[in-house]
């Protein structure tokens, strides 16, 4: 058992080629005591995954203690140097394998690997991971540098919440600027590092900045030949014409410290995009002068950014923040002001209102859980009429040709004179009626706890038809140019055709309370299965679906491409109506059932909390919000001068549009 | 006429009508209509397009609407792995796309929403292409770009310069963006597309297929009305021959499989640069 000389010297280049003397050997090395092979010993133990396994031995001297993290062509290890007998010397050993197939090409690598690696080693800076030592193995390369403990700023980002103080990102950034200075004054030629980006800064346990990675990496993806290339969204456009100076740092830096305070990933964006994303879109709070800087430091024409890392060091040093000051806000002005809103009028009912207003010719219709429809006159809130049915009403009424529709939980549909409320005829139902009636071609349209959608004829009341659903009927029905579109509570929604055919059926996993919305596309509804989905609307097929926290009974609306609609888990979605991606999403403190109204570039709802909340259907930005004393679980009616809206406050509320 | 009237005029005066699934109408379905090219070109000594049609009718009771599968990739990368690369990355989608969503069609007519949505089949499959790729051609690249029709409309997913159109009768539209650094640079404002045409990188991408890691996906989707066409097609043609031409040659000719011989006529006549591939569909009319 012959512990290895610590004083045995033994040349980098020695390591690589030949053996060390089997006595030198510590006794858990393994296997063969042959001569120069470099071959890993028979009893290794194997790769899992392709990577190396705790345990495994990297020429004869490298013990794998760990994997730190993986890469696409590249890993990185936790590595102990055996050399060093008496304690634990630690490492970090990086194994690069190439792509490339063609046998020029890979050796042409392996030469460029071996030149940068030994001017590596050459350098010496504290913001620079030392170069213990480089070699290849079967095919892949390695290698051994001063290990870190501590965390990568990309970890740093994903792990705080909120946003990083500008002070130390300020800090950070001039840290890197003086190692980028170091590299870039090396003789003969300057070093340009190429990678800058968060997870190539570590940071150590005292705080202080270690680039790692320089880039080797890259030229292991160099073998690809024609016009591929990855994005590293860190990159300026000529970088990608293969071109690397000094400045293509400069550039980097600068899109590393746009991601740092804007916590948003350039690679997740088209390239060269920074100009469009402002960094106070998502973080006001930072200061105009660091602004300033991000921006000089990303311009697209290297001439147009700062000469030099020194250049930059000396800008970011002058900022406030960097002296310990904090700047002001971007443009000196407070946040949004939120407009102050008072109803135009509103009018006591004697129960909860829960479902929606109907406006139609200057009148607002609403019924209540006081079994009354009510009429009011939709400029003053002037009591016209009021009809009792048997039952809390729930459903909205529809307004057509004169009449009133509105369904009761008394299991009738009523049809009543919409001038003076006197009743026209009544259509019983053999259960509760949630759903809203839709009106056209002389029928309305409706379901039933019944299970049944019902058409019937709006001068007789007599039923026409009626179609037998697998649950109860509670959603409205959306009449399409070439279908009926409507829901149950078994969770299925239907496509009825023009020969009374079901033309698709698709089945969500919960109910479908809400109410479809049809474009030329698709039908988009909501399920208490959380997910809005977006079906094809000629086949059903299920084109996208978008999962929320909580279930959906709000009914989407759509409108400029986007799909607006509430969930139980209190948030209003703007979801892509072509790829259901998330536009934007407003939060409130209760759940959105209600469903969401779409007018004038503006989307009004309502939530449980309370409020009445407009918002900017392209961007989601509050506008204003109104605050009721109950939740809000009606979908508010819009015309252009005012928005019509019932609480559990037992109110009616106009607001102005 | 609209179809409540039809709807309404069944309306029995005396007895409520109870509406059940009704035996199936005896009309002819729309058919899939598609024709394909690929060709090597003038210049280029092999062809590393690949080109791939599915297209599935059924006539029947529950039928499954008209479905169609269009996949175009455009490979790059020596010693001829390019070829292999888009042949891959095109069979790898395909496989993904028609287990996903056409096969389990078959089964069972209603749709669930257990299944995967297609927006996701597709972003998955090519995502899976770019997986495969990377790891067994690595050193090369290809785009993709394909197009599930259903009926009337399209759902495209794409990454690379490959692209899609849809011609009405008001003209072309592109409807893809093409991930390359020129188009980029045009977006923001530093080239024109006039000078992007003639940029000595015109052709580099910054998002490709073999690139592997995650890849960002992009995806449409498209109303192609009665009688509008699809079109797919890689650089070698778009590159080279206007939309004006192109147009007019689609409308012009006696059909599908013509038309996309005559672009690729055009492109050649135009130096045939490239690799050239058009996949052409048209919406079923009326």
């Amino acid at each position: 058992m012959t512990p290895t000389d610590p004083l045995e010297t033994h040349k980098i280049e020695d390591i690589r080629s030949s053996s060390v003397g089997a006595d030198a050997r510590e006794p858990t090395a393994l296997g063969s005591s042959e001569g120069s092979k470099v071959e890993r010993p028979v009893e290794q133990p194997s790769r899992i995954d392709g990577r190396l396994p705790p345990g495994f031995l990297l020429q004869d001297r490298y013990r794998i203690l760990s994997v730190l993290a993986i890469g696409g062509m590249s890993a990185v290890y936790k590595g102990q140097d055996l050399r060093f007998s008496k304690v634990k010397r630690v490492c970090a050993i990086k194994e690069m394998t190439s792509s490339a197939t063609d046998p020029d090409v890979r050796q042409m690598i392996l030469r460029n690997f071996e030149r940068e690696t030994n001017i590596l080693a050459t350098l010496n800076h504290p913001g620079i991971v030392q170069v213990y030592d480089c070699f290849t193995e079967g095919d892949r390369s390695y290698l051994v540098l001063e290990y870190v403990p501590g965390k990568d700023l990309e970890a740093m980002l994903e792990q705080t919440r909120g946003f990083l103080s500008e002070e130390k990102v300020v800090s950070w950034a001039i840290q890197i600027c003086e190692v980028l200075s170091y590299l870039h004054s090396q003789e003969p030629r300057p070093i340009v590092f190429r990678d800058i980006k968060p997870s190539n800064v570590m940071l150590d346990d005292f705080g202080r900045v270690k680039l790692i990675d320089f880039g080797i990496a890259k030229m292991f993806q160099s073998g690809k030949r024609g016009t591929m290339i990855g994005t590293e969204g860190y990159s300026p456009p000529e970088q990608y014409r293969g071109m690397a100076d000094p400045r293509v740092d400069i550039y980097a830096l600068g899109a590393t410290i746009h991601h740092l305070v804007s916590k948003r990933d350039p690679r997740l964006e088209p390239p060269f995009s920074f100009h469009q994303r402002p960094i106070h879109e998502t973080n006001p709070s930072v200061s105009r002068e660091l602004l300033e800087v991000v921006q000089r430091a990303l311009e697209y024409e290297a001439n147009d950014r700062y000469g030099s890392a020194d250049e930059m060091k000396r800008a970011l040093t002058s900022l406030r923040s960097a002296r310990g000051g904090m700047g002001t806000d971007a443009f000196g002005a407070p946040a949004v002001v939120r407009g102050e809103i008072t109803p135009q009028w509103r009018f006591a009912l004697e129960d909860e209102i829960r479902s929606s207003p109907a406006v139609h010719g200057g009148t607002v219709y609403v019924g209540a859980y006081d079994h009354n429809l009510y009429a009011l006159t939709a400029d003053t809130g002037e009591f016209l009429w009021k009809y009792a049915t048997d039952g809390g009403i729930a459903s909205s009424p529809c307004v057509y040709e004169g009449m009133v529709f509105v369904g009761s939980t008394d299991k009738v549909l009523y049809a009543v004179d919409a001038s003076d409320g006197r009743i026209r005829w009544t259509c019983p139902t053999g259960g509760k009626v949630w759903s809203s009636p839709q009106a056209a071609f002389h029928h309305v349209f409706f379901g039933s706890d019944d299970r049944h959608l019902y058409a019937v004829n709006v001068e007789s009341g007599r039923v026409a038809w009626r179609f037998e659903a697998d649950g109860q009927v509670r959603s409205s029905p959306h009449l399409g140019d070439e279908a009926i579109y409507v829901g149950c509570e078994a969770g299925v929604v239907y496509a009825v055709d023009t020969g009374g055919e079901i033309r698709w059926r698709f089945r969500a996993r919960r109910a479908v309370t809400s109410s479809p919305a049809v474009t030329d596309e698709m039908v988009y509804i909501g399920a208490q299965d959380r997910y809005v989905y977006g079906l094809d609307v000629r086949s059903g097929w299920l084109a996208w679906r978008y999962r929320t926290d909580g279930p959906v009974i709000s009914s989407p609306a759509v409108g400029k491409g986007i799909v607006f609609v509430g969930s139980a888990d209190s948030h209003l979605y703007g979801l892509d109506a072509e790829t259901g991606r998330l536009v934007w999403r407003y939060g409130t403190d209760g759940q959105v059932t209600s469903s969401p109204a779409l007018s004038g570039g503006r989307v009004y709802f309502g939530s449980v909390d309370g409020g009445v909340y407009c918002v900017e259907a392209e961007t989601g930005n509050l506008l204003w919000r109104y605050q009721t004393d109950g939740p809000v679980t009606s979908s508010p009616a819009a015309t252009e001068e005012r928005v019509y809206v019932g609480s559990c406050d037992r109110y009616l509320y106009a607001l102005p549009g | 006429m609209h179809f409540l009237r039809r709807l309404i005029g069944r309306e029995n005066p005396s007895a409520q009508t109870e509406i059940q699934d009704g035996s199936g109408s005896s009309s002819e379905r729309p058919r899939m209509d598609v024709g394909w090219v690929t060709d090597a070109g003038k210049v280029r000594d092999h062809n590393e397009d690949a080109a791939l049609v599915i297209t599935a009718a059924h006539d029947a009771r529950q039928a499954h609407p008209p479905f169609g599968l269009l996949v175009l990739a455009d490979g790059m990368g020596g010693h001829r792995a390019g070829e292999v690369a888009s042949s891959l990355a095109a069979r790898v989608a395909a496989h993904h796309i028609t287990r996903r969503s056409y096969l389990p069609s078959l089964l069972g007519p209603e749709q669930d929403a257990r299944r995967p949505a297609l927006t996701e089949v597709l972003i998955d499959a090519v995502q899976a292409a770019n997986q495969t790729v990377s790891e067994e051609v690595p050193g090369s690249g290809t785009t993709l770009i394909c197009a599930l029709v259903l009926e009337t409309q399209a759902y495209i997913a794409h990454v690379g310069d490959s692209r899609a159109y849809v011609i009405t009768e008001d003209g072309m539209k592109q409807i893809t963006h093409d991930h390359s650094i020129v188009d980029r640079l045009v977006d923001t404002g530093q080239l024109t597309p006039e000078e992007a045409a003639e940029h000595p990188q015109k052709n580099v991408l910054y998002r490709a297929i073999g690139q592997g890691g995650a890849l960002d996906v992009d995806t449409h989707v498209h109303k192609v009305g009665a009688g509008d066409y699809l079109l797919l097609c890689s650089d070698g043609l778009w590159g080279l021959v206007s939309e004006t031409t192109m147009v007019d040659l689609i409308r012009e000719a006696p059909s599908l499989q013509e038309a996309c011989r005559q672009l690729v006529t055009a492109a050649n006549d135009a130096g045939g640069s490239d690799n050239i591939t058009a996949i052409l569909w048209r919406s079923p009319l009326g």
